[in-house]
């Protein structure tokens, strides 16, 4: 039976890739579920030091921050978000895509770009690009922490302190649904108007120290916090688009295996019957 | 209005909720030396440093959390902690900046010399289709 050993074999790997694919789809969709859940709680946080910063510049409209003052762009930083492992769908293609274009349209306005990479993906992408890298941090994980992403967000905010960057953007994959990732592009720097709703009553805080010190410490806080949302919601997207991307791929395999087993049993039935034919040929020579 | 004696307290850091309940008490270990905060205190904010913040229960439990810095907000009757996750300080910060720095640096210069695996059979799958093309010109011509 000519043929048919291959075909088996065929089958055999087809089906040990399948294997693979469904135990990454699972292991996506568990993944996805924590990544979730620590977006959720990453929101408070984010919300409550809006609220403060927001009070903090009402109250106090004589001190202007940097980080609230806008200035003529003329260098631009951006920081992307990328994953650390592939096999997760066009998330990370699209996120280069959203970036690049961005890249342009400053390029266009005469503005300096520079980057910041988180994750390894956009490392690979970026440096074959000659674009200023000033910034890098991979392998954080699923679970990112605030810890890991200090260092190179402050590269970026001692950059805009100093004068080198005018704006600084975030660039990552936004988590609509488990079936939708979009890439976002977000303003960081400089810190675009506060709601300061609510505030209408005029009282004041007492501070401790001054509130320059206070908004200092604070304006920082916010924007790591942003930093860490955008990488906690890109993990959250990369296990999403991992999940459909590898549900995809089962799916293939199995059609793939269903085709395969059809040929298989086709050829194996020729050969029988063509043993057989010849079996009553010889029978019918005697 | 009877007079209050609970203030809501809630600790939250950037990653999660650490603790939200009502206190007869709050300690907290501010820039400016500890501070002891009970319900109907002055609006306030401070920055914290590292260290405990201990709520004292209505029911009169202490409870007390460690953490690394962060900022403090009091109003009337809530008082919010925003902690940091991370120990913080100039020089600790500074060496995560710099060791950023060196990473994207280390990464540029790398170019030539270190290529990954994946980068290799990219390499190697362009070469394959460029070897084709210049088999098929050498057929067309000869």
């Amino acid at each position: 039976m000519p043929g048919t050993k291959e075909i088996r074999s065929k089958i055999a790997s087809v089906k040990s890739t399948q294997k693979i694919t469904k135990a990454m789809q699972m292991v996506a969709t568990s993944k996805m579920r924590r990544a979730q859940e620590r977006m959720r709680l990453a929101r408070p946080y984010a919300q409550k030091m809006r609220n403060v910063i927001g009070h903090l510049t009402e109250a106090n409209p004589d001190y202007r921050h940097p980080f609230l003052v806008t200035r003529e762009p003329k260098a631009v930083g951006i920081i992307v978000i990328s994953t650390d492992r592939g096999l997760a769908g066009g998330l990370n293609a699209n996120i280069f895509k959203q970036t690049l274009f961005l890249m342009r349209e400053w390029q266009a306005k005469g503005a300096q770009v520079s980057l910041c990479i988180i994750g390894s993906k956009g490392l690979a992408f970026f440096r074959r690009l000659g674009v200023p890298i000033l910034a890098n941090v991979s392998g954080l994980g699923d679970r990112p922490h605030v810890k890991d992403l200090i260092g190179t967000v402050k590269v970026m905010l001692d950059a805009y302190s100093s004068g080198e960057l005018d704006r600084l953007f975030l660039v990552n994959a936004q988590f609509l649904n488990t079936m939708t990732q979009k890439p976002t592009v977000e303003q960081l720097l400089p810190v675009e108007a506060v709601d300061t709703e609510g505030l209408a009553e005029h009282w004041d805080y007492i501070y401790e120290p001054e509130a320059k010190l206070i908004l200092d410490g604070l304006l920082i806080r916010y924007i790591e916090s942003q930093v860490y949302r955008g990488a906690v919601e890109n993990v959250a997207s990369e296990m999403a688009a991992r999940m459909v991307a590898m549900k995809a791929a089962s799916d293939n395999a199995g059609k793939l295996i269903g085709e395969l087993q059809l040929i298989y049993n086709k050829a194996r039935q020729a050969a029988i019957t063509k043993e057989l034919s010849e079996i009553v040929g010889g029978a019918a020579a005697v | 209005m009877a007079e209050q004696h609970t203030i809501h307290v809630d600790i939250v850091s950037a990653e999660g909720e650490i603790f939200s309940g009502p206190a007869a008490m709050v300690f907290a270990p501010a820039s400016e030396g500890e501070l002891g905060i009970a319900p109907r205190h002055a609006p306030l904010l401070t920055l914290l440093k590292a260290g405990e913040v201990r709520v004292q229960t209505p029911e009169g439990e202490q409870q007390s959390f460690y953490v690394g810095g962060g900022a403090l907000e009091v109003q009337p009757n809530k008082v919010t902690v925003l902690a940091d996750t991370a120990l913080r300080a100039r020089d600790i910060d500074e060496a995560a900046a710099l060791a950023a720095k060196q990473r994207a640096e280390d990464a540029l210069r790398d170019k030539p010399g270190h290529i990954t695996q994946a980068e290799a059979l990219a390499e190697l799958a362009r070469a394959a289709a460029m070897l084709k093309v210049l088999e098929r010109l050498r057929k067309l011509r000869g």
